[in-house]
Formats: structure tokens, C-alpha cells, sequence
């Protein structure tokens, strides 16, 4: 038994349950073991992790937690924090429209509203926010199912959306 | 056999140069090589041709335009670097962007690249910091601290190991200087670290990027590589026996993040919380060493100085601003883009000579400078100097040089709403001023913008805006009232109330 075992059973917490998916377990404890030896290793961890199975699942944080010899809530506390550590799988059709001062300067704003409202009307989709994507003389800008665009158009932002509908 | 360059930065290529590169490459005779961007975004994507004169640059080509363009009679800029949106710039810290490709090492040693370095490794630690301090480099993040006292700290202080750090976590929206400087000269930054890592006696360095600009993330993990393969990082960096190790760390979304503390914090896998200060990161930074912090065009222009001295960059600028602004020309722009000019510049003649008005082309009202905590400056402040002093006894702040435009049809209301939001969403947590002072902010600001106990609510915003300007731990919520009350200070009337003198 290990001294980590140990203190947790003194402690009076519950061990975590078993994970669902064995397999994605282990997966995601090859990753971490690979980042151990790392200075500050949960950051990259964690972007690995989301690299390779799309969002960071509620199992996943036990098995890294375990890796680095933190609490659950340690990792869980990183993992929310972060905007980019999505809980879910993403959807088919993802578009992260910037609201960012700038892009608001030439329209964002109603460009974001227009996305809002024609994503809630389809399937498997999903509009975000972000404030500010770095392409601030050529706005609005934002990220269409991973490609970064500028001098969007609400046509170019509802496109995909539309596709989906419900 | 013609060879023509295509941009591969991220601007540029969100407006569609992948597309134009492709289809330059299928014409047979045809090199393409790719460059950073020249600065000018309005004209992306811009694809210039060799010519004997010079490189000749067609501006916004399009797969359509491919076959104009190699016959040279598609609307043309003519030589790009005689161009005047180019010619009358003052590039120091961007010299090389948009001249070569961004990892090609050879041609980065061609055009002066490493010679800071050199001579950097030929001098003591002590006379490098020297050097810096005689430059007046501040850094270029927002805060404008002086590079070289930072430096000198972290020199004398004892500790086992000492880190240099480069945020590179470039949020404020309407700043785009450093991911252009990273993606069109990543060996500016590499070699500005290792000269400050030498300075300083570090011997690790980690660039926190942010994850919205992957495009920067892979050139400079390959700018990276390429250093550690000749020899320019690593166990002898360029030969000297002194270790510098370097490493990109790709942050998660969190704004906050480009305060320094929390960056700290946030690389040592932790939430990216601020810490409270003393003790300052030179002294107690990552995981409790002490550690250079450093913004990007900082470190990108410290090779400069240590080749050319630091006295021939003291002699740029104005005041106690010396060397030269990176600004980026932003929001409603009609020619938005880098524009690199020694400090004491009219803002007019950026806004109006270079950026050339308003997109819509309806009249300027006002200008965000420095960012989402800068002030809005008024269309009849275009006389301000760019000049950390100058912009600070107006109210304002000159920030990282971000200046995004809006026409009249801007809402000063709906702007400072906004700056009370984005606090909110982006506060961390760690103090009550910020976190909670931010949300009570977008609440009074409704009411004042549905006109109800107007008086009051106004006096009460401006008593909420001093408790967070004195009472945050950080510049987050201790600058948020920056955009707020120079919005209500300058646009009255956007918020119901008369435009001159009738408030106290």
C-alpha cells in the first residue's frame, strides 16, 4: 500500500469509483505519466488530453490527479478555471466569434447575436465567445470549426450553422 | 522563373492567403516562399513578386487575381519598402517581419540576426544589464517598468536556479504586435532570451502563449528546434558554456493570464490566480525563484540594443520614453496594421496618415488606447504624443500601443457596459473589488443606461469605480474603471447626461 493510499483512508475521503471507460483511463494515464518528470506538468497535461479525446471527461481528473500525486480537487479546480478545458465532447460545427472591442468596432456584436439565435434553432452546433483573437484590423473575426477568419460576414457565420438545422 | 512570397501569418491568413499560395504554386515557374506579414493587414493578403527592383507587392490577391498578378497587371503598391505606409515607418523592433522566412536561420543571421548575442556573450553579465539600462527599454507590455532595473535584480539575487520568462499571453483586444513578431521573427524572441538569460544567470525559459494564436505556437516550437540544433540553445548556447534551456507553454483561454503573477501561477500548473506583490516576481517568481518577466517586443528588441548599444536606442524617442512604439491600428480602420514609429509621434498621424479614418468612412468619435483597461480618448485628443507620460497626465494610458477606432455610430454607454462585463467574466476571483465590484458594475451601468435615478447612479458608479481602482489586487480590476469613467468623462451624453459642467 502506498503512502498515498494511506493518507487519503486517515483522511476519511472516499477513493474515487472506477472509471467507465478503462481503456480512455488508461490512455489519458500514458499521457500524464509522459509529462511526470515536467516542471508545472498539468497545464500540458491537460491540453494533450484534450488534443487527443476532444474534452477533459469528469473520469479523467482522478487518474491525473493520481499521476501527479494531487488531490481530485486540485485537478478539478485547474481543469475549471480554464476556459479552453471544455467538459463535453465538441460538437460537428463550432464557430468562436470575437467580442473584443475592436471587432465590436465594426459589427461583432450583431454578428454575434445573429449566430446565437440561428444555433439555437440547429443540431450538434455550438457559438462560444472569445475577446480577442489577435486579428484586430481585419475584424470581425472569429474561429469557424477550427480555421481562424477575418472580415466576417453574417453569410460566412450562419453557413455552417444553417447546415445543421433543426 | 519568377519567385513571389505569401504571407503565412495568421492575419493573412484569415483572409485567404492559403488559398493564393496554393494557387501560385500550381503555375509552373513559380517559387513561392512564405514571409511574415509586412505590417500593412488592410492590404492582405499581399503577395509580393521579385522583380530587379525590388519586391513588388499586389495587394488583397485572390485565386481569381493569381494570373494578373504574375503578369504584373493587377493593381500594384509598387515596391513594397518604398511604399509610404512602409517607408515612413522607423522599424527597429520589426525590422526583419514580412522580409523572410519566419524559421529560416541563415537568412535571419544575414540581416543581423544573433549579432546582439554575440556581442552580448563578449561583455560581463553586469555590463549586458548595463546596456539595457542605458537603452531605457520599458517593457513594452502595458505597464512600461524599466527593463533594465527588472534585470539587475534578478542578477544580484542568490538562488539555486532563476528563470526568464516571456509573456507572450497577448489578450487585450486591438494588440496584435507580439503574435506578428512571433510568427514573422521567432528568432528575435530566442535571441533576446538568451541574452537575457545570460544577463541574469538563468538557465531555464519558458514563453507562456497563449491558445488562441496556435499559428504562433508551431513557428516558434520550429524556430525552437532549429536554435537547439545550431547549437543557439542548449548545454553551450552559441559556444559561451552557459546553459539556456527553452520551452513554449500554451495557455488555456484565461485573460487574466497576462498578469504576471498570475502567468507565474498558471505555469506552475496551478489557476492562473494573481498573487499578491511583495514579494515582486524578480525576487520570488516561478516556483519561487527569481525570474525575468518580460513582454515579447521587450525581449524581441533587447538584440538590438546589445548589437547596436544601447546608447543608439536611448537616442530614439522622446522624454522618458526612448526607442521606438509598435502600434497596431485596429477596430474601424480603413488601413489597419503594424506601424512601428519612434515614441513623441502624433497620435493624429498614425490614426489619420497612416490608418487613414474610419473604415465606414463615417466620422472618428473616439480611440481605445492600450486595450480593453485603456482609456477612450476623444477624437479631439488626436494631438497626444505617443509618450507614456503624455498619455497618463491626459487619463489615458499608452498600454502595448493597441489603438482601435470607432465611428460615431459607437455607444460610450454600451463600451463601458461592456469593459465592467469582460471584468466580470475575466476576474479571476482572488479579490472582492474585482470580482464582485465588476458585476455590481454592469448593473448600475443598466440602470444609468435605462435612465432610472440617474444622479444617483452615477455618483454611485463613480464611488464603485474608485473602491476597485484602489482595492484590486492587480491592474484587472484596478484598471477597469480606466474605459468606464473616461467613456462617462467624454461622452456625457451617452449616458443621459448633459454634455458639459453639470456634474461635479
Amino acid at each position: 500500500m502506498s503512502p498515498k493510499t494511506d493518507r487519503r483512508q486517515a483522511s476519511g475521503a472516499a477513493p474515487p469509483r472506477p472509471p467507465a471507460d478503462a481503456a480512455r483511463a488508461d490512455a489519458v494515464r500514458t499521457i500524464a505519466t509522459q509529462y511526470v518528470g515536467d516542471r508545472g506538468p498539468l497545464l500540458p497535461i491537460l491540453h494533450s488530453v484534450l488534443e487527443h479525446h476532444g474534452y477533459i471527461a469528469d473520469d479523467d481528473i482522478p487518474v491525473i490527479a493520481e499521476v501527479l500525486n494531487l488531490s481530485r480537487a486540485d485537478v478539478h479546480g485547474v481543469v475549471s478555471f480554464y476556459p479552453d478545458f471544455r467538459r463535453t465532447p465538441p460538437p460537428a460545427v463550432r464557430v468562436v466569434l470575437c467580442r473584443g472591442e475592436a471587432c465590436q468596432s465594426v459589427g461583432a456584436e450583431d454578428l454575434y447575436a445573429a449566430a446565437r439565435s440561428a444555433a439555437a434553432r440547429a443540431d450538434d452546433v455550438e457559438v462560444g465567445e472569445v475577446f480577442c483573437l489577435g486579428n484586430c484590423a481585419l475584424g470581425p473575426s472569429g474561429v469557424v470549426n477550427g480555421q481562424l477568419r477575418g472580415r466576417l460576414t453574417t453569410a460566412d457565420v450562419l453557413a455552417p450553422l444553417h447546415r445543421r438545422q433543426r | 522563373m519568377t519567385t513571389v512570397w505569401v504571407p503565412c501569418d495568421a492575419a493573412a491568413l484569415s483572409v485567404g492567403a492559403e488559398a493564393v499560395a496554393t494557387a501560385l504554386a500550381a503555375v509552373e515557374g513559380v517559387t513561392v516562399r512564405r514571409n511574415g506579414s509586412r505590417g500593412l493587414l488592410w492590404a492582405e493578403p499581399l503577395v509580393e513578386v521579385e522583380t530587379e527592383h525590388g519586391r513588388v507587392g499586389y495587394p488583397n490577391v485572390t485565386p481569381e487575381l493569381v494570373e494578373e498578378v504574375l503578369a504584373g497587371s493587377a493593381p500594384s503598391l509598387g515596391v513594397v519598402e518604398e511604399h509610404p505606409w512602409f517607408a515612413r515607418q522607423h522599424r527597429v523592433t520589426f525590422v526583419r517581419v514580412g522580409r523572410i522566412e519566419p524559421t529560416d536561420i541563415a537568412a535571419y543571421r544575414e540581416l543581423g540576426g544573433f549579432a546582439g548575442l554575440s556581442r552580448a556573450l563578449t561583455l560581463t553579465p553586469q555590463q549586458v544589464v548595463g546596456e539595457v539600462t542605458a537603452s531605457g527599454l520599458r517593457g513594452r507590455g502595458g505597464a512600461g517598468f524599466p527593463t533594465g532595473i527588472k534585470w539587475e535584480t534578478v542578477r544580484t539575487a542568490a538562488a539555486d536556479v532563476k528563470f526568464v520568462c516571456c509573456n507572450a499571453d497577448e489578450g487585450d483586444s486591438g494588440t496584435f504586435a507580439d503574435r506578428m513578431l512571433i510568427e514573422g521573427d521567432p528568432f528575435s524572441l530566442i535571441e533576446g532570451m538568451a541574452i537575457a538569460a545570460y544577463a541574469v544567470g538563468a538557465s531555464e525559459g519558458y514563453v507562456y502563449l497563449r491558445s488562441e494564436y496556435p499559428h504562433a505556437v508551431t513557428t516558434l516550437r520550429r524556430a525552437i528546434d532549429i536554435a537547439y540544433a545550431h547549437g543557439m540553445l542548449g548545454e553551450s548556447v552559441a559556444g559561451s558554456g552557459h546553459r539556456f534551456d527553452l520551452e513554449v507553454r500554451v495557455g488555456a483561454g484565461a485573460y487574466i493570464c497576462g498578469e504576471e503573477t498570475s502567468m507565474l501561477d498558471s505555469l506552475e500548473g496551478k489557476r492562473g490566480e494573481v498573487r499578491a506583490k511583495p514579494p515582486i516576481p524578480a525576487l520570488v517568481g516561478l516556483f519561487g525563484r527569481p525570474t525575468v518577466v518580460n513582454n515579447v517586443l521587450s525581449l524581441g528588441t533587447v538584440p538590438m540594443i546589445l548589437a547596436d548599444g544601447g546608447t543608439a536606442y536611448g537616442a530614439l524617442g522622446t522624454g522618458r520614453s526612448r526607442g521606438t512604439q509598435v502600434v497596431q491600428l485596429a477596430g474601424n480602420v480603413a488601413r489597419g496594421g503594424i506601424v512601428e514609429c519612434d515614441f513623441g509621434t502624433p497620435l493624429r498621424t498614425v490614426v489619420e496618415d497612416f490608418g487613414g479614418g474610419t473604415l465606414s468612412g463615417r466620422p472618428l468619435k473616439a480611440m481605445q488606447v492600450g486595450g480593453p483597461l485603456g482609456a477612450y480618448v476623444p477624437a479631439s485628443h488626436l494631438d497626444l504624443p505617443l509618450d507614456y507620460e503624455a498619455f497618463a497626465e491626459a487619463g489615458a494610458m499608452l498600454g502595448h500601443g493597441g489603438v482601435v477606432l470607432f465611428d460615431d455610430t459607437m455607444d460610450a454607454s454600451a463600451m463601458a457596459r461592456f469593459a465592467m462585463e469582460f471584468c466580470a467574466k475575466e476576474s479571476c476571483g482572488k479579490c472582492t473589488p474585482c470580482r464582485i465590484g465588476s458585476t455590481r458594475g454592469v448593473e448600475v451601468i443598466d440602470r444609468i443606461r435605462r435612465r432610472e435615478d440617474l444622479e444617483a447612479n452615477v455618483e454611485l458608479l463613480g464611488s464603485l469605480c474608485t473602491t476597485m481602482t484602489k482595492g484590486s489586487l492587480c491592474a484587472m480590476g484596478g484598471l477597469t474603471p480606466m474605459p468606464v469613467q473616461s467613456a462617462l468623462t467624454h461622452f456625457p451624453e451617452d449616458f443621459g447626461l448633459a454634455a458639459e459642467g453639470s456634474r461635479t
